[in-house]
């Protein structure tokens, strides 16, 4: 009787070294970004195309990691023969095309949609748009002393983050990062319409009664400062903000085995926030509460 | 997905009406009665009932005509049957005028405030409402009725105009224009005499359609041939007078022959885009993808328009066969009507010649025997005129916020659900008819090379006769405005807004102006839907401007800065500018303003971004306005 062993025996390994599926080769277009030739991917966006020619188109609403919903328009670009602007982050490029970044009547939307922004929202923490709007000098004051905004109470209904909504510029990314894009919770979209639209839970209730989970990947995403971590908003209330004091470091995430990265942000010996790259291939960002919110009892012991 | 909800529970009324258009559910996971034997051991519900997101918008419509307000428990009970995420629903609840998200009292009057009926008396009229009925959107009437400003009902033609909804089981509708009695409009609002006021919901619309329709019988009619001769409520009349003859014609010439027609009548958009429709109808019959979707766009909502509602409600069979025709040469095989939420008329008619159609076999799945498929489905909108845009239709049919979407991708090739899509005007459809019966040859041969056939123009305002008149393309304005009875009164004419609120206005000069896509153009003006509404030397311009801005405001879907901002600030300055309080001076607030249009033309993702200043700016370039010479220069 020969001995069979019960238990199972695995099959030989392979000698092959897995490999990622073969890159699809796309054909290249050419295309003229002011006038200089410039060679993209079929597929490619004008911002690639613009980027691949050495031009820094502004951008808002647009993220690497979500949908482009092309709706702020400060990336507007001039495409000949067209009627109207393009948006770059999101027109395809397109063989032939001759595209112009700078262009007077680019330089006049670009100038007019800031103008707009800064008469009616509060961009005091949304890093860049002071730049931007020197550089095409924008000057809201234009429009009065008493052009409508979006100026409203902060939300504060919950310890983990807070809503400024007066700091919104309604640029999607939030509702994009919370929907398909990323988090599947679908707990803020917008409501309303026109001037009165705005980012919102159903009836307007308070976080804690929405289907949020706190994972904060909408505050990751938001270029304004409108939605903020607690702790952030606590002490830049209090004057003690201040980012040039901080250290960013890289390191995993302890709670569990996917291993996100986090990015620790630490002021004057304490974390004050954690992040994660947008560049990370497992976490493009995203983070869950944990991650984002759970580092407090870092800091418990030492206080005691 | 994962959904949180509150606890909020349906009335009866608003279950029922829930139930009467998806059907009961049939587990307590939709929302049923929870069984926990059954309910306890498994889940259901999710994918199933998330196909279904088209319709939320029908949904909240039952539930708004049920109890006149889209309720938290309402609105939870529709998330739950359909799986949609309640902020979602809440989203696309709020974004309609006609839906209201606070309560409401069952029975609302949306009183037309618009370019045509403030011609005819509408502040006149409000004020009266403010002082005996009680502020706009308060409750009277022992709190069952109230009153809302609003803009065009499309009823520009009996000037001015109310819409009336009761909300019921028995959900009332009618427009009320002209509102020639006041004080009994006052009456039933404040204290009514019962509940609803019945004698309000008497409808205006065929006792005086000579009114409206003045050229009514004429012959050489192509267009308005049916209007008030044939019974638009008998498919029978339909046949008698010629119906249906196309329809066989075509599926004897077969899908290809008719789009080569289609090509040689060079029958372009009557939407106001003037895009060739064979060429459409082309793009979509050679798209590789199916289900391929027609929609017939009856949004009508550019204020100054009624257009379509007529041609709706006095010859709906006429575009129920247009479609199909279409239908059948597309091969799409079903078909929408997105109608606008304030025809309750058309609504009526429509639906039932689709009905009648569809029981003689006219339309379903063997039309005419002929062996294709081919149904309408009505799709109610809700009071947003951006949903006129076509892809901004698409997303409210879907049952998402009536934002539009970027193009490219073009509706031939990613449109309603994702499908290659033909979308027409109605009045674009009602030529079809005529193109099969008699050749595109035929067709091409009337109004002149660049604009072929007739068109419908929408006469409003200071005329003797206002209302709907058909004319072939290079007709004059002139010659259009003496078949109108001229300026009522025998003023001097001095400005015709030509293309509705999204248009431009022209001076006297244009008197000679040949109505055609070309020669408007050329003269930096538009034909646009049609809209030809006239101002005599009396009419208050810069009162004008301020009403097409606040339109613009209001109407702006809020997606993208140029529009959303850019709107409110327009209307801010033309407030200053017409207190005479301009920031800065004159010369830099003019100039604000110019650079200010230019983004929003340049730089906005829809038309309605793009021609939202465009009236205000051809005002501002041809009349001295605002104590300014008339800057001159003609529009870019
Ligand atoms: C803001 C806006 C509103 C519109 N409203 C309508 C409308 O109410 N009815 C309509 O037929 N087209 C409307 N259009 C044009 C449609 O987008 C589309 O071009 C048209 O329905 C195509 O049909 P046609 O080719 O038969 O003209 C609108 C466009 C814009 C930008
Ligand atoms: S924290 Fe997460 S779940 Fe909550 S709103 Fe933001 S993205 Fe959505
Ligand atoms: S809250 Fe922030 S991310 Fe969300 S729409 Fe506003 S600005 Fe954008
Ligand atoms: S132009 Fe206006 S209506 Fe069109 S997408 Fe932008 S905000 Fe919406
Ligand atoms: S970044 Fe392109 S539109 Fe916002
Ligand atoms: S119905 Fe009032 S302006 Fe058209």
């Amino acid at each position: 009787m020969t001995e069979t062993p019960i238990w199972f025996t695995p099959p030989p390994r392979s000698p092959r070294l897995p490999e990622a599926p073969p890159r699809e080769v796309r054909e290249r277009i050419a295309l003229e970004i002011d006038g200089e030739r410039v060679e993209v991917e079929q597929g490619a966006t004008l911002l690639d195309a613009c980027r691949a020619a050495g031009r820094e188109i502004p951008t808002l609403c647009y993220l690497e990691t979500l949908t482009p919903v092309n709706v702020c328009r400060i990336c507007v670009v001039e495409v000949e023969g067209a009627r109207v602007l393009a948006p770059a982050c999101s027109r395809k490029a397109e063989a032939g095309m001759k595209v112009a970044t700078e262009s007077p009547r680019v330089a006049t939307s670009r100038k007019l949609v800031l103008e707009l922004l800064a008469s009616s929202v509060d961009l005091s923490t949304a890093p860049g748009l002071a730049e931007l709007m020197a550089r095409y000098g924008a000057r809201p004051e234009r429009f009065g002393a008493n052009a409508a905004s979006v100026a409203q109470p902060v939300k504060v209904d919950n310890d983990l983050y807070v809503r400024d909504y007066g700091k919104c510029v309604l640029c999607y990314k939030c509702v994009e990062a919370c929907g398909v894009d990323a988090q599947n919770t679908f707990a803020i979209a917008v409501a309303g319409r026109g001037f009165d639209a705005g980012i919102s839970t159903e009836h307007d209730v308070p976080l804690p009664d929405s289907a949020c989970v706190y994972c904060g990947n909408c505050i990751a995403v938001c270029p304004t400062g409108a939605l903020m971590p607690k702790p952030e908003h606590d002490l830049r209330a209090v004057g003690r903000w201040d980012e040039a004091r901080q250290t960013r470091t890289d390191t995993i995430c302890a709670y569990c085995g996917v291993g996100c990265t986090v990015t620790l942000h630490v002021q004057d010996g304490a974390i004050v926030k954690a992040t994660s790259p947008f560049e990370n291939q497992v976490t493009r960002g995203n983070l869950c509460v944990k991650g984002r919110f759970g580092f407090e009892f870092v800091q418990l012991g030492r206080r005691r | 997905m994962d959904l949180r909800f509150h606890g909020n529970r349906p009335s009866a009324e608003e279950r029922a009406a829930i139930d009467a258009l998806l059907g009961a559910p049939a587990t307590g996971w939709q929302g049923g009665e929870r069984d926990a034997a059954r309910d306890g051991r498994h889940a259901e519900g999710g994918l199933a009932a998330a196909e279904r997101r088209d319709l939320l918008l029908p949904c909240l419509h039952a539930l708004q005509d049920r109890v006149g307000w889209v309720s938290r428990g309402g609105l939870e009970y529709v998330c739950r049957r359909l799986s949609v995420p309640p902020a979602e629903a809440w989203g696309v609840a709020t974004f309609y005028h006609l839906l209201a998200t606070e309560p409401r009292p069952p029975v609302v009057a949306h009183v037309c405030d618009d370019l045509a009926c403030r011609l005819a008396g509408a502040e006149r009229l409000c004020a009266r409402l403010e002082r005996e009925v009680g502020p706009a959107g308060a409750p009277a009437g022992e709190g069952n009725a109230t009153w809302l400003r609003s803009p065009c009902l499309g009823a520009c033609d009996r000037a001015p105009a109310a819409l009336l909804f009761a909300a019921g089981e028995a959900p009332r509708s009618a427009v009320v224009a002209p509102v020639a009695d006041e004080a009994a409009l006052v009456d039933a609002l404040a204290r009514p005499a019962h509940f609803p006021p019945h004698e309000l919901f008497t409808e205006h619309g065929s006792a005086d359609l000579r009114r409206s329709v003045p050229q009514l019988g004429e012959p050489g009619l192509l267009l308005l041939a049916r209007v008030g001769t044939v019974d638009p409520t008998s498919l029978e009349a339909y046949r008698a007078s010629g119906g249906y003859r196309a329809l066989a014609r075509a599926v004897e010439l077969g899908p290809e022959r008719l789009i080569e027609e289609k090509i040689a009548s060079k029958l372009v958009g009557r939407g106001g885009a003037a895009f060739p429709t064979g060429r459409k109808w082309q793009a979509v019959a050679r798209a590789r993808v199916t289900p391929r979707y027609l929609v017939c766009n009856a949004d009508e909502s550019e204020p100054g328009t009624f257009k379509d509602r007529i041609l709706l409600e006095h010859d709906p069979f006429g575009i129920v066969e247009a479609m199909t025709i279409a239908g059948y040469a597309c091969g799409c095989e079903r078909g929408f009507v997105y109608l606008r939420g304030e025809y309750p008329l058309a609504l009526e008619r429509l639906g039932e010649a689709i009905a009648q159609a569809r029981a003689a076999g006219l339309l379903g799945d063997d039309v005419l025997g002929a062996g294709f498929r081919f149904d309408i489905e009505i799709r109610r909108g809700a009071g947003a005129y951006i949903c006129g845009e076509e892809t901004a239709l698409f997303n409210s049919i879907e049952g998402y916020r009536g934002e539009p979407r970027s193009k490219p991708p073009f509706p031939v090739e990613v449109g309603l659900f994702g499908k290659p899509t033909v979308v027409n005007n109605v009045e674009t459809l009602a030529n079809v008819p005529f193109i099969v019966a008699n050749g595109g040859a035929s067709y091409a041969a009337k109004g002149t090379a660049g604009s072929t056939g007739h068109k419908l123009f929408c006469v409003s305002g200071r005329v003797a006769r206002p209302g709907l008149y058909e004319v072939p393309f290079g007709t004059t304005l002139g010659e259009l405005l003496l078949l109108a009875g001229g300026v009522a009164g025998g003023r001097d004419l001095a400005a015709v807004l030509l293309g509705g609120a999204a248009g431009s206005f022209v001076g006297p000069e244009a008197l000679t102006l040949p109505l055609t896509f070309e020669d408007t153009r050329a003269a930096g003006t538009t034909l646009g839907s049609g809209v030809v509404l006239v101002y005599d030397d009396l009419a208050d311009l810069p009162d004008a401007l301020s009403r097409i801005a606040s339109f613009f405001r209001h109407e702006s879907c809020g997606q993208c800065v140029p529009c959303r901002v850019g709107a409110v600030r327009q209307e801010e300055m033309l407030a200053r500018l017409a207190a005479g309080r301009p920031e800065g001076s004159l010369a830099a607030e003019l100039e604000t303003y110019r650079e200010l249009a230019q983004a929003m033309r340049d730089a906005s993702i829809c038309g309605l971004g793009q021609t939202a200043s465009a009236a205000i700016e051809s005002a501002l370039a041809r009349f001295p306005l605002f104590g300014a010479p008339a800057a001159g220069g003609e529009r870019p």
